[in-house]
């Protein structure tokens, strides 16, 4: 029997984020996850001295082609003398790393926590880092889109969703990008038309339904009930969150809509007491790579029946004035820090129901649920946060 | 660190044997039978276990996401709660027992694994140095380790002969662990590799994996008849740079200690993840082990030193002279970076009212 009645609440009280963009040639890595780091410091008032550990996550070391990278960091994110875990669960890292930040809260080892994630894709090539040639593996020689695309064409061929969806969705969150300060995309000449007369890149992806690459870092303050009575503004509550892993390839997967990404929202659903998703959760920033995951992701994480995910897309209900808002931030299709981009979902989450999110702000937004996926659709990290501290 | 809040043990530990090089398997056939015996001391299966976390280096491996293909030789399906760090398994350790800590799972499967044989991990560590002043000049882990060594010399912290001592009380140690790579008291310290370590004072490089199963509360008794009880468990690091750090201590060993609660009450055991002879000087002394310590029975890293494993076998080596009545209050640590960057401490005991039990 498990017992969680002890567990501490866990709040965020603050958020940094780096100007999201192809290139930062004028930081270090260091200096970039020293900015995103100071500026989440800054909005919690807190200093260096506050912070009693630091947890940090990345996609893979190849990305810059540093080893084990926390070894070099640890300077530049004030954690001499503390306590530093790297966290690295491929594509959902982001999300990972802040769970088990908020671990060390919950679990009473720590009062206030420093979580910060990462990636600076010009240092090297993400491409050619998922594509070494190993003995008896298959390479990912297409890199992340060509792996996807199949999965893709399953759920269009599966749902009988009309092609014209993805462009939807990708014409959406670049619109909500040029409201969010932060995101790398800010194309002020977007239509429809462009999105959808892109060159195609991996059949049924288009290069304007595909994430950029970008350098960027993210960072989140948590703390616990009395840390969060000290925050000058108000606080996110962590009401639930989960991770969940299966297997990379097997007869049985369902790459269309796995059933890690089903168990971990309803863990998450269970231990905020969320009985209906799509009534009870205001709006949702999620991991989408490529534009056709919103309509899958949306019946994996019980927003809709299956096959019934593209309906609401393309009915308007995920844009940024619907009923459910998805991506208000631009998402992953305008801003992709590999490692950092689950912790972006999460923050943008937390930042939501602060009534922090500026021009992409949701009226209203008192529950947000924060999602990160990765490796082949195989490691999901989820939560869900509130306005208010959980009542449990 | 506060005083935990939920009892938590380490209830089972398996390990591979150590090998110099291990082509005809990968490393999932590598972990497979370690992760088999450790489940099976336990009679648990994988869908009993309540969070699994691992760690192990997709530097070693030659690939990015190679922790996904570990996943696969767990048997994650159902889909399983689960977790990796990029680190020594020790920090596995760690995040699974907070996990644990929090009451969102009774029991955990913690394991890593490293091989080491397929490139050459002196140069292959050399990427972990500051990307952008040190990496490019490749200084190697030995050399790092003679510089640490030739400091200890010079401040008359220890001499050669004091470092050959501690190689062949090691090796001599190591002759009862039929896991570890090199055994036996016959093992000679060598010439030179950079001055002053000779090659009896440098790890073996080798292929390995461990795994170890944590329990909390009445779910250990169940499972383990003297489960290893973490008492307290801290990591602290030091800055990168060399040029910064005394290299004749290790202060974040001596805090992380500390907040273990390892200068509470004396320990019997020792478990000490050095795996230079001239490490095991610096952590002696941060450690305040006193010569009624035994230290590393199981021969430790120097008698088998799979990178990224190296840190959770002290732990389940520690664990293990528990399980079996050997000690009562021991002592694991586990190291990461370069010269001691970065330390870990766990202190583990053995029940109270047990066999054995000093409380």
């Amino acid at each position: 029997m498990t017992s969680t009645a002890h567990k501490e609440p866990v709040a965020v009280v603050g958020i940094g984020q780096t100007k999201h963009v192809a290139a930062r040639r004028d930081v270090s890595l260091a200096g970039l996850v020293r900015e995103a780091a100071r500026r989440a410091l800054d909005d919690a008032e807190l200093t260096w001295a506050d912070i009693d550990a630091v947890v940090i996550g990345k996609a893979p070391d190849f990305f810059e082609g540093v080893m084990m990278p926390e070894l070099y960091l640890a300077d530049a994110l004030g954690a001499v003398g503390k306590p530093m875990l790297r966290v690295h669960t491929a594509g959902s890292v982001g999300g990972s790393t802040a769970l088990v930040a908020s671990n060390l809260i919950a679990g009473r080892v720590h009062g206030t926590v420093l979580t910060l994630a990462f990636e600076k894709q010009s240092e090297s090539n993400a491409m050619w880092g998922l594509s070494l040639p190993i003995p008896f593996q298959q390479p990912l020689l297409a890199g992340a889109g060509g792996f996807f695309a199949p999965h893709v064409r399953a759920y269009m061929r599966r749902t009988g969703a009309p092609d014209t969806v993805g462009s939807l969705v990708a014409y959406k969150d670049r619109r909500n990008a040029l409201k969010n300060p932060y995101a790398h995309l800010h194309e002020h000449d977007i239509t429809l038309e462009k999105v959808q007369s892109a060159p195609m890149l991996w059949d049924p992806i288009r290069y304007s339904e595909t994430c950029p690459s970008s350098d960027g870092a993210c960072a989140m303050i948590l703390t616990d009930r009395a840390g969060a009575a000290r925050a000058p503004r108000p606080p996110a509550w962590l009401h639930g969150g989960a991770m969940r892993s299966e297997p990379t390839l097997f007869a049985g997967k369902d790459f269309v809509s796995p059933q890690a990404g089903k168990d971990c929202a309803a863990d998450v659903y269970r231990q905020a007491g969320i009985a209906d998703p799509r009534r009870e959760i205001d709006a949702v920033e999620m991991y989408v790579p490529f534009s056709w995951y919103e309509p899958m992701w949306l019946e994996n994480l019980g927003f809709a029946a299956e096959g019934e995910g593209w309906k609401l897309t393309e009915s308007g209900v995920t844009e940024l004035d619907g009923d459910l808002p998805v991506n208000m931030s631009g998402g992953v299709l305008s801003t992709n820090p590999i490692g950092a981009s689950g912790m972006i979902r999460f923050a943008e989450a937390a930042l939501q129901v602060r009534g922090q999110a500026g021009e992409h702000q949701v009226d209203g937004a008192r529950k947000v649920l924060g999602h990160a996926y990765g490796g082949g659709a195989q490691f999901f990290s989820m939560w869900l946060v509130g306005a208010e501290p959980p009542t449990s | 660190m506060r005083p935990p809040i939920r009892d938590i043990a380490v209830v089972a530990f398996a390990q591979s044997d150590h090998r110099r090089t291990t082509d005809e398997v990968s490393e999932v056939e590598m972990l497979m039978p370690v992760l088999h015996q450790v489940l099976d001391a336990t009679g648990l299966r994988t869908s009993d276990i309540g969070f699994t976390c691992s760690g192990s280096s997709d530097y070693l491996a030659g690939r990015a996401f190679s922790f996904t293909m570990a996943l696969d030789g767990v048997g994650a399906w159902p889909p399983i709660s689960e977790s990796h760090v990029e680190m020594d398994g020790a920090w596995a350790l760690y995040e699974a027992w907070t996990k644990l800590l929090t009451g969102e799972a009774d029991t955990a499967l913690v394991y890593s694994y490293g091989k080491s044989s397929p490139g050459s991990v002196r140069d292959v560590l050399t990427r972990q140095l500051d990307p952008y002043y040190v990496a490019p000049l490749w200084p190697d882990s030995v050399a790092l380790a003679a510089l640490q060594a030739q400091a200890l010399v010079d401040a008359g912290e220890t001499d050669e002969k004091a470092l050959a001592g501690v190689a062949a009380r090691s090796r001599t140690a190591a002759a009862t662990n039929a896991h570890a790579q090199l055994r036996g008291p016959g093992v000679p310290q060598g010439d030179y590799v950079v001055q002053p370590l000779r090659t009896g004072d440098c790890p073996p490089v080798g292929d390995g994996a461990a795994a170890v199963i944590l329990a909390a509360g009445d779910r250990a008794r169940e499972l383990c008849e003297r489960p290893a009880w973490i008492r307290g468990i801290d990591h602290r690091i030091e800055a990168h740079s060399l040029g910064v750090r005394d290299l004749t201590d290790s202060p974040s060993t001596r805090l992380a200690a500390e907040h273990a609660g390892a200068f509470e009450r004396p320990v019997d055991t020792a478990e000490l993840h050095a795996p230079f002879t001239s490490q095991e000087v610096v952590l002696r002394k941060a450690l305040r082990l006193g010569d009624d310590v035994d230290v590393n029975p199981s021969g430790g890293a120097l008698a088998a030193n799979p990178v990224m494993a190296a840190g959770l076998i002290r732990i389940g080596e520690a664990a293990a002279r528990i399980h079996r009545g050997e000690a009562r209050r021991a002592l694991a640590h586990a190291t990461s970076g370069p010269c001691l960057q970065q330390n870990l401490v766990a202190v583990l005991e053995a029940s109270e009212g047990s066999e054995g039990a000093t409380r």
